[in-house]
């Protein structure tokens, strides 16, 4: 599924905030709204505020999720777990509680949305 | 003579070979349409079998009554699509080549995706109500159940029908109330959502509704597996929930036939335009129903204002003009509430459900996010019009774009 169609991204809350000495825009949700301005020191801070310390393993996913995202697909827990990168449990491991909205918030792209 | 291959004869199937064969010349178009089964099945009706309230009969009639005459008509299994040929094979070396191609496929469940899920409390104690089995199965086991815990869990993302499961769990409390055991059944919703639904409003009211009749939701359960022994479901963070009757909405999966003609996305839904509806790979074929990938709901009223679009863009592609349609993703459910009552919701790609009037602006008679007899006559009289109005696609007094006319914002 097509999640990340950019002219389907309608921003309606934006704002900045400092993020790793950086000046980034920002939804509501604390989502980065340019996925350009992404850093890897801006990573590991999203993640420290949700209680994630980066491995090598954790940016292995991120350079996925980003990869997929930035070339206009969708993201789905079972396309991640079926990538090869990590199974489904370990991507839950990685990113305990809500993985898929906490992966893509580290990742600086924007939260995946529910289409039913 | 030129050829339009239909693949399905399901909802979406069925009225395009209505309305392509209205619209096409005969002396120079073929229609075939093409599908595996005989039967077809009136869905929206499985949700009343476990509750007694509709049987088998009521939701099944011969496919053969819904095809006008002038198209020709296959049952056979579809083996594949060979897209860069315009040709598709069916069992027994059977060899179809096309103009232009259909997909109405549809989507199927497929419990087997989630371990232990189709083990040996199958249809004792784990049930689906998508499938005509599941449904009938599990309303022989409401028919004797002493109560105990019930928990309906939804497997994962997209699902066909998206507040089925709402409504199911909505007939249960009045259902197990009805018959004075209500106390000794313990209903809980367990959902992959953060909430009843996806939409803040529609979930605002459908979580509150849940509240009301003292429904459990647990949200954010992503189902790993079910362990057959402790009777419990299990969730890859690893929380855990026991049950004593488990009614699962399993994975939906578009069919194997697409996965084999290496048309599908990772769950078998063919990648398509959301607003011409045509294939993002191939200029002669168009999908509608469950079979694409849209961002929408996957349901019978999405591919019945689909239906319209895609008539008329591919009056388009035939005449080699730019598409003048654009599909919006309009969905409209009727949701039972239980008690003899119902609400309704309207909405698409970009418009989330909003209060107010249907289908006449003020005048309704159907109300939007509200609950109201008239909503449930509604989805009551729906099964009648399906049969004798949509399938035939003749008519019907809703635009298939969504209107914002009648909505409060």
């Amino acid at each position: 599924m097509k999640h990340f169609n950019i002219n389907h991204l309608k921003i309606y809350n934006m704002a900045t905030r400092t993020i790793a000495g950086v000046n980034v825009d920002v939804n509501e949700e604390g989502y980065l709204t340019d996925a350009s301005q992404w850093t890897k020191e801006m990573a590991r801070e999203i993640a420290k505020e949700e209680g994630i310390e980066l491995t090598g393993k954790h940016m292995e996913v991120i350079d996925y999720i980003r990869t997929k995202v930035l070339s206009g697909e969708g993201l789905t827990i079972r396309g991640i777990g079926k990538s090869g990168v990590v199974d489904a449990k370990t991507f839950y491991q990685l990113f305990p509680g809500a993985p898929l909205k906490k992966a893509t918030k580290i990742s600086g792209v924007p939260k995946p949305v529910s289409c039913i | 003579m030129k050829k339009l291959l239909i693949l399905g004869a399901g909802t979406a199937g069925t009225m395009m070979a209505n309305r392509m064969r209205k619209i096409l010349a005969r002396d120079e178009w073929d229609i075939t349409i093409v599908d595996r089964f005989k039967t077809h099945y009136y869905q929206p009706g499985f949700l009343f079998i476990p509750f007694g309230i509709y049987q088998r009969n009521d939701v099944v009639k011969p496919k053969n009554d819904f095809f006008p005459i002038g198209v020709n008509v296959i049952y056979s299994k579809i083996e594949k699509i060979e897209a860069t040929e315009s040709k598709v094979l069916l069992a027994e070396g059977v060899v179809l080549s096309y103009d232009f191609l259909i997909i109405a496929t549809g989507t199927r469940t497929a419990p087997e995706e989630t371990p232990g899920l189709k083990d040996k409390l199958w249809y004792k104690e784990i049930f689906d109500f998508y499938t005509i089995e599941g449904a009938v199965a599990l309303a022989g086991f409401f028919k004797t159940w002493q109560g105990g815990k019930l928990v309906v869990n939804i497997a994962e993302l997209p699902y066909k029908c998206p507040v089925a499961p709402l409504e199911f769990v909505f007939y249960a409390d009045a259902f197990f109330t009805e018959r004075g055991m209500r106390n000794k059944v313990d209903i809980t919703f367990v959902t992959p959502l953060s909430g009843a639904f996806t939409k803040p409003r529609a979930t605002k009211m459908l979580g509150e509704l849940l509240n009301d009749k003292n429904i459990n939701i647990i949200p954010d359960f992503n189902i790993a597996e079910v362990d057959n022994d402790a009777k419990k479901i299990i969730d890859f963070g690893g929380s855990e929930i026991n049950f004593d009757c488990l009614v699962s909405i399993p994975t939906n999966l578009g069919d194997k036939m697409i996965e084999r003609s290496g048309l599908g996305d990772d769950m078998n839904f063919v990648p398509t335009d959301k607003h011409t509806l045509r294939s993002r790979d191939h200029e002669n074929i168009f999908i509608i129903g469950d079979a694409a990938n849209l961002p929408t709901s996957k349901a019978g009223s999405v591919a019945h204002f689909a239906a319209e679009i895609l008539v008329e863009n591919l009056i388009c592609a035939i005449e080699k003009r730019p598409f003048t349609a654009s599909f919006d993703g309009h969905a409209n459910c009727y949701i039972e509430t239980g008690f003899g009552k119902g609400t309704l919701i309207d909405f698409n790609y970009d418009t989330e459900p909003l209060p107010g009037s249907f289908p006449f602006p003020g005048i309704g008679p159907f109300g939007l996010l509200k609950i109201s007899r008239m909503n449930h006559y509604g989805k009551m009289l729906f099964r009648w019009i399906y049969w004798h109005i949509l399938l035939k696609g003749k008519e019907m007094p809703i635009d298939s774009e969504m209107q914002m006319a009648g909505k409060k914002l």
